[in-house]
Parts: C-alpha cells; sequence; structure tokens
C-alpha cells in the first residue's frame, strides 16, 4: 500500500517521470517504457485547435493534482468489489484496485484449455516472442499522447492469449476500480490475441467508488486473426470526478469478426477511442456505443474505422441520451483505401437532448479513395417524437411514463446489438438507473427480462 | 423460313467457372421457346449473354442475330438491332424520369434506322397507346426509371418499354419471379397482345405458371449449361408434375 | 466494364473550351501587395475616403494572419507568391469610359460573345440582366433603365459606390466582416470591382440579374465583390458565372459575396463555376478560394444558394446562412463535379439563431480521374434556436478508382428543440445502370450523361430556367464526343 507520506501530488505532464517502475518488466519493455515518455514530452497534451480535439477541452485535466499507481494493491473488501462488478459475469477474472492488480481478488483458476490469461508482466517473461511482436504495434503511440503516456507509465496489465480454434464462450472480466483513497492516476492495457477461426469476449469494466478526482489512461490492443471472432466490451461507471480516456486498437485478418461495445455511463470527462483496420478481405466490424452524461459530464466518442482490404463490412451505432448540462460529441470517420473495394460501411449516431442546456456536437465522416463502395452515414439530434408521446399517452400512460419508456426505447436498441445476455442485461439494469423517470421503467424492463 | 436466333456451341465462363456448356438453339420468326431450369442452370447467364453484358468470358460458339454477329456488338447496338431484354430485376436510375429515358432510346433506335426523331407530342401519343397494354397509370412515366417501383411495377414497366421499342426478339428473363396472379396475366396479357409472325421470345422461367398464360411453341430444359430436353408445351407440364429430377442429367455432366 | 471505364476516361480529358485570350491592352498596377498598391486602386476608383481607410484596415489585419490548413487538400496546394499578383488589370479605355454599349471597345462585346453572354440587349435572352466584369473592372451592365423604373438598382460595384455611397457604407462587411478569413481579408483591402444589387422594399425584381466574370490578363488575382440587399417584401433571383483562360500558372480568385435579405425579403443566388481547371497533369488553374455568406436579417426571410461547380483547380467555398430573424429559411443545393487534378473542398454552414429557422442541404460530389472531391458542412443550432430545423443530403459518386470522395458534415446542437438530420452516401457510377440504358438502345456516352444528371437533378432544377440548360450543356459538354 502505498503510504501518505510518499504521495507527491503534480499534473498529468509529471507523470511519466514519477511513476515507479515497480513491475519486474524485461528489458526491452523498460527501453520502450522510457522511448515513450520521451515522445509524451515531445507530444505534450492535445489541444482544442487540433481538429480531433476540438470539443473536448483537457484544461480541467491538466490542472487537476494526480497520484502516480503503483506500489502494492490497496486491500478492499471482497464483498465491495463484488457488489461493484456486473452482476451474472462469472468468468475468469483480473481485478486492479486503484491500477495495482490484486492476485486475492482476482480468478484465473481452471481456464480451458487454449485459453491463456496472465499478468502482462507475467506474460513478457513467459511469452516473450508473442508478447514482443505484439505489444505496443497497434498502440505505437507516435502521435497519440495519451498512448505513449500509457506507455510511459505502464505497470501490471492483462494479457489474453486464444489458441487457434479454441472456443471460449464465457467472456472475461477485467474490473479495474478506483477506491476514491487518492486522486490515482492508473494506466490500464491489455493485450488480446486471438489466432486463426477462435472465439473469444473480453469485457473491461470502470468503476469508482469515491468522490476524489482521479484519471484513468486506458489502451487495449486486439489482434483478430482469420476467420476469429472477438468482442470486446467496455463499461465506463466512474463518478463526477472521474477523467477516463481510453484508446481501442483492433487489426482483423480476413473473414474475421469484431465487435465493440462501448457503454459510457458516468465520469466527468470520458473520452473514447476505437480504432479498428480491416487488413483481410471479408471482415466485418460492428462499433456499438450508449453515451449518457449528466450533470455536466462531457462525453467524447471518436470512430475511426479504417478498409484496408475489399470486401469488408463495418457498422458504427452510437446513441447518446443527454441530459442536464451534459455535453455529448460523437466524431466518427470511415477511410476506404483504394485497393479496398466492394467495401459496405455504414455509420449512424443519434442524439437525444432532453435538456435545454445540454449540447451535441456530431460529426460523421467519408474518406473513401475507392470507387465500388456503398458507405453511407447518417446523424440525428432532436428531442423525443411528439407523435410518439402523443400516442403512448392516448393509450393512457402519464406524460412522463411516456417519456421514460421512448427513451428506454432509445437505449434499448444499442444495448440489444450485445450478444453476451449476462453482459445485456447486466448494462440494461444499469442504463435503467441512470435514466429519468426511472421508477416508472420497471415494469417494462421486467417484462423484457421475462 | 429463316433462322432469327442461332445459337451454336455457346460456351460461357465467369471467373474460370462454365457456366454454358455447349449451347445450342434456333428461334424463328413467329415462335416463342420458353426455357425452363433449376436454379444455377445457366437461364440467366444466357439473357445477359446475348443482351451483351461483358462480365462473361465466351469461350467458344457462335450466335448469329438476324444474319449479324451478335456477339461482336456492343449492348446499344444490339438493342438497336432489335434485342430487347426484360430484366429479371430491372435497374433503378434516380433522377431519369421514364419519358426522358424511353425518349433517348426510342429515338436512338430510329436513328439506328435512319429514320427522323419523334417529337414529345408523337411520343406520347406512342406511349398511350401501349400504356394500355399492361395497365400503366401515366403517373410512372413521370416517376424516375424504375424508381420506388413496387415489384409488380417494375415487371409491368418492362413489358411496357419492350412495347414501346417493338424489338424483332424479345427476351423474358423470368418476368414472372415475384408476381401474384393478377399481375402475371396483365403481364402475361401484355406479352401475348406483342405476338406476331414476325417477332420471336425467349421466356426465360423457373416455374411452369407462367407458361399456362404465355403459352410456347417450344420447351427447352437446361441443365448444367447445356439443354438436355427439348418438347412441345407438354414438357412444361410433365416438369411441374414430376419436377426436375426425373431429366437425366447427360453423362459428365456433373448432377 | 471496359466500355465504360473508356468513356469515363474520355470525359476525365475533355479539354476546357473557354481558355482562350483576348488580346487587349490593359491598364494595370505593378504586381506586388503594399499599402500603396491599395492607395493606387483606392485612387483609380476614386474611392471616398472611408473606402480607402477600410480597406487599410483589412490589409493591416491580414498581415497578422495566416492562411489556413484545415482544408482537406490531399494533393496540397503551391505556396501564393502575394507579392508576384497584379491586384488591378482594366482593360484600356478611353477619356471617361462608355456610356453606353455602344461605346463598349468591341474586342470585349466579342469575347463575351465568344463565352456565349451577348451583352446586346436585343441579342440577349429575355429578362436576363448582365454586369460584365472583366478583370477588375465592370465594363457594361445592361437593363439598367428598365431595372431603375422598378427601383432596383443593378450597377457594378465602383459605380455603386460613387452613386449610393449612403447603402455601400451601410451594408459594407456587415455579414463578411474584414477580418473574417484570410481570403476575405485579403479581399477587404483590394478588392476591384464586382456587382452590387438593391432591391427596395415590397418589389418584386422583374428579371433574372446575372454577372459574369472573366480573368483575361496573366498574373492578375480576381478580386470582386458583390453585395446584395433585398429589403422588406423583396425578392430577387441572381446568378453569376465565370472562365478564364488556359494559362499554366496558377491565378488566384479570393471574391467575397455579401447578401442581406430584411424581413419578408427572398433571394436566391446561383453560382455556374467554371474557371480554367488545369490541365490533365495538374498544371495550372484558378485557385477558387471564396467567401459566401448570406444573413437573413428578417422575419420570414429567405436565401438559397445554388451552385454547379465544374471548373477551377481548387475549389474550397461555403456559401452559407446566418439564420438570424424567426421562421428564416436557408438552403444549398450544389453540385461539384471534379476530374483531372481538380480539388474542391466545398460544402455550406447553416447558423439557426432565430426561431423556427429552416435549413435545407443538397450535395452532390462528382469525381472523376484523380480527383478529390469533399463536402464540408456546418450546422449549428445555437440556443436561442428554439424549433429549429435542419435536413442535409449529402451524396457522391466516383467514377474510376484513382480519385476520392470525402464527407465532413459538422451538427453542433445546443437547443433540444431542434431536429437535424444527416444523410450521405457513396457510389459509384452503376455498371448495371448502364447495361440497363445500352440494352435499351441507348449509347454509353449518352448512358452515362444521363445518369451523371439524373444524380444531379434535385440541385440542377433550382437554377433558373435561362440557366438549367446552361448547366445541363455544362455537365454533359464533357461527355460528348468521347466514345470512338
Amino acid at each position: 500500500m502505498i503510504s501518505t507520506t510518499d504521495q507527491r501530488t503534480m499534473t498529468i505532464l509529471d507523470l511519466p517521470g514519477a511513476t515507479p517502475d515497480d513491475v519486474a518488466f524485461p528489458p526491452w519493455l523498460a527501453t520502450m517504457r522510457r522511448a515513450a515518455a520521451t515522445r509524451f514530452a515531445e507530444l505534450g497534451l492535445p489541444a482544442r485547435n487540433d481538429e480531433e480535439w476540438r470539443h473536448t477541452s483537457l484544461r480541467s485535466l491538466q490542472s487537476t493534482p494526480l497520484v502516480p499507481a503503483g506500489g502494492t494493491a490497496s486491500s478492499l473488501d471482497a464483498g465491495v468489489v463484488n457488489a461493484a462488478a456486473l452482476p451474472g459475469l462469472t468468468g475468469p477474472r483480473l481485478v486492479f484496485v486503484d491500477g495495482v492488480l490484486s492476485a486475492d481478488l482476482s480468478s484465473l483458476d481452471a481456464l480451458p484449455a487454449g485459453l491463456t490469461v496472465l499478468p502482462l508482466s507475467e506474460a513478457a517473461a513467459r511469452h516473450e516472442t508473442l508478447v514482443r511482436e505484439h505489444f505496443g504495434v497497434l498502440a505505437d503511440g507516435a502521435r497519440e499522447a495519451f498512448t505513449s503516456l500509457n506507455t510511459a507509465c505502464l505497470g501490471e496489465g492483462t494479457f489474453v492469449h486464444v489458441a487457434r480454434g479454441v472456443d471460449i464462450t464465457e467472456p472475461i472480466l477485467v474490473l479495474a476500480i478506483a477506491t476514491g483513497r487518492a486522486a490515482t492516476a492508473t494506466h490500464p492495457r491489455l493485450l488480446l490475441i486471438a489466432e486463426e477461426s477462435s472465439r473469444a469476449s473480453v469485457v473491461e469494466d470502470y468503476v469508482s467508488l469515491g468522490h476524489v478526482p482521479h484519471l484513468t489512461n486506458i489502451v487495449t490492443e486486439i489482434f483478430v486473426g482469420a476467420n476469429a471472432h472477438v468482442q470486446h466490451a467496455m463499461a465506463v461507471r466512474e463518478t463526477d470526478e472521474a477523467f477516463n480516456i481510453s484508446t481501442l486498437k483492433v487489426r482483423q485478418e480476413r473473414d474475421s469478426y469484431f465487435a465493440s461495445h462501448s457503454a459510457l455511463f458516468g465520469g466527468a470527462l470520458v473520452r473514447n477511442q476505437v480504432n479498428p483496420v480491416l487488413v483481410g478481405t471479408g471482415g466485418h466490424s460492428l462499433l456499438n456505443g450508449l453515451y449518457l452524461p449528466r450533470g455536466r459530464q462531457h462525453h467524447d466518442s471518436h470512430m475511426r474505422v479504417e478498409h484496408q482490404a475489399p470486401n469488408c463490412e463495418s457498422r458504427q451505432y452510437y446513441a447518446g441520451i443527454l441530459q442536464d448540462h451534459a455535453h455529448g460529441v460523437f466524431s466518427g470517420r470511415i477511410v476506404v483505401s483504394q485497393i479496398a473495394q466492394k467495401t459496405d460501411a455504414i455509420q449512424q449516431n443519434r442524439n437525444l437532448l432532453l435538456s435545454k442546456d445540454a449540447q451535441a456536437n456530431t460529426k460523421p465522416q467519408l474518406e473513401i479513395y475507392a470507387d465500388d463502395v456503398r458507405c453511407t452515414h447518417g446523424a440525428t439530434i432532436g428531442e423525443l417524437d411528439e407523435e410518439a408521446l402523443f400516442y403512448l399517452r392516448s393509450r393512457c400512460l402519464s406524460e412522463e411514463a411516456a417519456r421514460g419508456l421512448l427513451v428506454y426505447a432509445f437505449a434499448r436498441e444499442g444495448l440489444e446489438r450485445i450478444e453476451l445476455a449476462p453482459l445485456r442485461d447486466a448494462l440494461t439494469n444499469l442504463l435503467v438507473e441512470q435514466l429519468p423517470y426511472r421508477g416508472l421503467l420497471d415494469s417494462f424492463v421486467g417484462d423484457e427480462a421475462g | 423460313m429463316t433462322a432469327m436466333l442461332e445459337i451454336r456451341n455457346l460456351h460461357v465462363s465467369v471467373e474460370g467457372q462454365e457456366i454454358l456448356r455447349g449451347l445450342d438453339l434456333t428461334i424463328k420468326p413467329g415462335e416463342v421457346h420458353s426455357i425452363m431450369g433449376p436454379n444455377g442452370s445457366g437461364k440467366s447467364t444466357l439473357a445477359q449473354v446475348l443482351a451483351g453484358r461483358d462480365s462473361y468470358d465466351i469461350t467458344d460458339g457462335s450466335v448469329v442475330f438476324r444474319g449479324k454477329d451478335l456477339l461482336d456488338m456492343d449492348p446499344d447496338e444490339r438493342a438497336c438491332e432489335g434485342v430487347f431484354l426484360a430484366f429479371q430485376y430491372p435497374v433503378e436510375i434516380p433522377g431519369v424520369k421514364t419519358t426522358q429515358f424511353l425518349k433517348a432510346a426510342v429515338n436512338a433506335i430510329r436513328a439506328h434506322h435512319g429514320e427522323d426523331e419523334l417529337d414529345a407530342a408523337d411520343l406520347m401519343g406512342h406511349f398511350r397507346e401501349k400504356m394500355k397494354l399492361v395497365h400503366i397509370e401515366p403517373d410512372l412515366l413521370r416517376r424516375s426509371v424504375n424508381e420506388g417501383f413496387s415489384g409488380g411495377e417494375k415487371k409491368r414497366a418492362e413489358i411496357f418499354q419492350m412495347a414501346v421499342l417493338d424489338p424483332a426478339l424479345c427476351i423474358l428473363d423470368e418476368t414472372d419471379s415475384g408476381l401474384d396472379i393478377d399481375a402475371l396475366k396483365i403481364v402475361a396479357d401484355g406479352v401475348n397482345s406483342m405476338r406476331s409472325p414476325d417477332r420471336g421470345f425467349l421466356v426465360i422461367t423457373h416455374y411452369q405458371r407462367l407458361l399456362n398464360y404465355i403459352v410456347p411453341d417450344f420447351v427447352h430444359v437446361l441443365v448444367d449449361g447445356r439443354i438436355v430436353q427439348s418438347g412441345g408445351k407438354e414438357l412444361a407440364l410433365q416438369l411441374e408434375e414430376k419436377g426436375y429430377g426425373w431429366i437425366n442429367a447427360p453423362v459428365g455432366a456433373g448432377a | 466494364m471496359a466500355d465504360s471505364t473508356a468513356t469515363l476516361d474520355a470525359w476525365a480529358e475533355q479539354e476546357y473550351k473557354w481558355g482562350f485570350v483576348t488580346d487587349i491592352e490593359a491598364d494595370s498596377a505593378p504586381p506586388g501587395l503594399s499599402e500603396d498598391i491599395i492607395r493606387f486602386i483606392s485612387a483609380k476608383k476614386d474611392e471616398p475616403e472611408w473606402l480607402l481607410e477600410w480597406r487599410l484596415r483589412a490589409y493591416r489585419h491580414w498581415l497578422t494572419m495566416s492562411p489556413p490548413h484545415w482544408q482537406f487538400l490531399p494533393r496540397g496546394y503551391g505556396p501564393i507568391d502575394y507579392q508576384s499578383i497584379i491586384y488591378y488589370s482594366a482593360p484600356k479605355q478611353k477619356g471617361d469610359g462608355p456610356k453606353s454599349l455602344a461605346e463598349v471597345d468591341p474586342k470585349l462585346l466579342e469575347t463575351y460573345e465568344k463565352l456565349g453572354i451577348p451583352l446586346e440587349e436585343q441579342m440577349m435572352l429575355a429578362g436576363v440582366a448582365v454586369d460584365a466584369v472583366f478583370d477588375s473592372v465592370s465594363v457594361a451592365t445592361t437593363f439598367k433603365e428598365t431595372l431603375a423604373e422598378k427601383g432596383v438598382i443593378f450597377c457594378s460595384f465602383s459605380e455603386a459606390v460613387k452613386e449610393h455611397p449612403e447603402l455601400v457604407q451601410k451594408y459594407l462587411g456587415t455579414v463578411v466582416p474584414y477580418s473574417d478569413n484570410y481570403f476575405a481579408t485579403l479581399n477587404s483591402a483590394v478588392f476591384t470591382d464586382g456587382s452590387f444589387v438593391f432591391v427596395p422594399k415590397g418589389v418584386e425584381c422583374p428579371m433574372e440579374l446575372s454577372t459574369y466574370f472573366r480573368i483575361n490578363a496573366m498574373n492578375t488575382g480576381q478580386f470582386e465583390r458583390t453585395l446584395i440587399v433585398a429589403e422588406e417584401g423583396a425578392s430577387v433571383s441572381y446568378l453569376e458565372g465565370c472562365t478564364a483562360p488556359m494559362r499554366d500558372e496558377n491565378q488566384l480568385h479570393a471574391a467575397v459575396v455579401e447578401l442581406i435579405a430584411l424581413d419578408d425579403a427572398k433571394i436566391k443566388y446561383s453560382t455556374i463555376q467554371n474557371w480554367y481547371p488545369g490541365d490533365k497533369d495538374g498544371t495550372g488553374g484558378i485557385y477558387n478560394f471564396v467567401t459566401k455568406r448570406g444573413k437573413c436579417i428578417g422575419k420570414r426571410s429567405h436565401i438559397s444558394w445554388t451552385q454547379v461547380e465544374t471548373g477551377s483547380a481548387i475549389t474550397w467555398k461555403y456559401p452559407s446562412c446566418i439564420l438570424q430573424g424567426d421562421d428564416s429559411i436557408g438552403e444549398f443545393y450544389s453540385v461539384a463535379m471534379t476530374n483531372n487534378r481538380q480539388q474542391a473542398d466545398t460544402g455550406t454552414k447553416m447558423i439557426h439563431i432565430g426561431k423556427n429557422t429552416r435549413s435545407y442541404i443538397v450535395s452532390k460530389g462528382i469525381s472523376a480521374g484523380f480527383a478529390h472531391n469533399a463536402y464540408r458542412g456546418l450546422v449549428q443550432v445555437n440556443r436561442s434556436a428554439e424549433n429549429a430545423r435542419n435536413y442535409t443530403q449529402c451524396d457522391s459518386l466516383l467514377m474510376g478508382d484513382q480519385c476520392g470522395a470525402h464527407t465532413f458534415p459538422y451538427i453542433d446542437v445546443r437547443n433540444p428543440t431542434a431536429h437535424v438530420e444527416h444523410e450521405a452516401t457513396t457510389s459509384k457510377i452503376g455498371e448495371d445502370q448502364i447495361f440497363y440504358c445500352t440494352q435499351r438502345g441507348i449509347t454509353e456516352e449518352n448512358a452515362v450523361s444521363m445518369i451523371v444528371n439524373g444524380f444531379c437533378k434535385e440541385v440542377l432544377k433550382e437554377l433558373p430556367m435561362e440557366f438549367a440548360v446552361e448547366a445541363d450543356k455544362l455537365l454533359s459538354i464533357s461527355l460528348e464526343g468521347s466514345v470512338g
């Protein structure tokens, strides 16, 4: 446990120099860590004049004093952890408390054959070649400050490997809890390699327990082999003081399927970046997301789908429900390179503004260099449909119940795309807790669950 | 009477896979030929090849249409010479009105035959007469080509175009697919009204039902890219009753 | 299909038919930009002191600015040497200049006739008044008297400064301030001529107004400025056309257009832009960097932009509407066609401020050859804009596999009662469509032309009838004679 006397408060820019390297990484990784620190210093934090950050200011993050993660894991009662975890997910699990892996709270026993789940440091020692060939390849941080920062401050991470042809049905859970005991900066890292024709799913769940500012700066790299099927889900359930920046990089080989589900349910400033690259023909990519900022929260999702091979399909469906003074940002870009003929890409962003003080910015973009493609995108921003409200009220629903039901239906559409039933149900329950008029929704939700 | 269309030993493949494997067929003016066959037997390929679609490789054989080498012509030349294909899936052309489209087509064909262009008034008169044949509403002519048409409207519009362009050889590619019985009767009536001693028909269908309404002179069964049996209209009835299974595919045809 | 590729290649290799040069003696400023040059231009035009001051303020501000870099131009563009540009060039004239068309240099009349814009009134399309701008000056304006009877002012900008200074001073820079952006600021400093239109209260302008811009002289930039004011209940339809000779260097065209619509006024502004696009290797051509903006100040006012953009080496322009008056309407209809090595980054901005404001955007981009065509648009709904509505449709057509089509819409909404919808598609010209047409006897070349025109139909129908034919020709002329 970090003793309070050790704690130095500092800003985000000081973190690389101050984060302890107390995890036993091999020398090549230590070298990468140092190079990333240099790169981060060169890049600095992105400013508003950077087109990709035009609607998201990092000024408040920059002025927030932070404490580097590290040392031994904070103790946390197993009952607290289980209460915090998404219900119904019973597979292998790694639990990080304030950025430090807790062996006691994790369960990696009796893994099915062909599935490897290890702390990253252990994987780097035991499977050096494999890790070295993949780590930092997709998230090289050359141009992205937060990716560089993650590598520069690398602590313990998660390594998942699924062997060729192995079909893992239960999702692997990575639960990261910020206790709120200190203003910790953590840098979760996940490397997933799914070999040819394998199948796996992983859920990253970020929860904060206390009302203390903290930074969660996530980098996830996923390699989806030929004909493999990988689902990734991320839930951000942090409090109004939290900064959560995530970068998900995916490489898809031929005939592979990849789905990303993002549920942004809390956090003062949430930036969710998903970037699949389809390098083999016949791949399919689904990016599905829901953002529900409330109060003065700011949720920003940046999607970039790169079609680099012919005959691939991609689908982006993002929906935002904006309450109070919340600010929702969506930017999606479909990039179709010259050889990516017969690309079929769809991008949809829908926003529901529930308050006169809420704000939505959306930027669905197409960048196309191939001529035989079908790309469509669309965006809508608006309030609830008056016709539908009237219709429901004419069927005896109160105005509140009608509004609640329509909002629920709007959000539910995204969750229905999640194949993993326990995850879908858990997120649906969480969703209801976040919505206005939630008391009136129980009967509907109950019906659906039944 | 001399043949209007003579197909000899036609071999066609797509991406190295042979679809038609030595097909022979002769159509004389005034005759209605029907080609039937299971899915994937090459029926639609034949229609597309005759109309000049260039995504097929013609590896062997010849097609002579009214004494000329059909395979040597561009699609629009074939159309001007009198070959009409009623498409299985008529294509939508947004923003181009049906009248505008047909005006261009009629005048292209007239120019090909050294005739003067028709003016708008003459054309409209011509269109109105043909619209009655297939119960087409005038409103349809003002809409973009096939855009937002129902399945039945698309097929009727194809027959309407056929009547307007007055071709020598009418190829109907599964025009009956997806039509209910009322729509089918309208389409068949339109086709029957166009039967004449100097026009030939090639009716491609998967179902015998159409042939109750457009009664063919000859029925051919296409299996694996070859005509394996030919006969009169009664052959269609036998096929309906027994399916394609009873026709023994020729040795070496694979099935 | 092989043949349709040939059609498209031939289309991409079409020649520019407006590329001739008129041999006429010019009265030019020396190249370069300085306060002296600005004073020279102002003196040439005998301008009042306030206008010179305004120009100088703009120039001083411009010196503090740097060129924009956010455009999507994959091939970039060469640096512009502002000191090598000639900022003023006018065909030489004797004495005070022509009092009537009879006195206009016949060479100029001939030039416009060759461009298909005869300036003699009896030869013109009925119901269209023309202001002809040649390099830096307006050489003739037709039908002035007919318009004056209705109280409509239609004249060159220079003349407006002399004859109606109070109107110019009242409205100049109120929509596009001199400090607006790099190229608008440059224009404010050095603009030479352009058109001025004023339609008084309650008057429906009896004819189409049109300005025809022609760049002729070498090394010149064209910096015209157009100001259109429609008072309460007035309405006007205005069209501009433009061409330039074929030259190997890039010439800069940095215009500013300001539109002002008061209560219940309606302004329809159409552009057929056919500046020289450069040759097929991308040498030469016009840099068309234009700021166009309309302000719907009045309640229920209505501004509509229609553009058919086929020329220029590079086009950046975003004709915009500030929807300030309650119930005002903004519209933008655009066809942008790029081929060879042309690059276009064009679109619109709709700024909703008033209640119940509505905007409608239809953009059609066509790319061929090695061209890049980007739509960039902003729909902004401010907090005050209760019940704002926007619908955007944005379609791209690709012809060939070396070109690009890009779409960058920005949607910013701060009012929950807004309804904003954006739809976009990108597709290639369908082989199925071409085959279907040819199967009906239509040649491939005509089929492509027909499909392209069909694709653009929603925009072309917005053009005034007299010009719809011209635009149609412009789009299909490129396809003529291309199949052997």
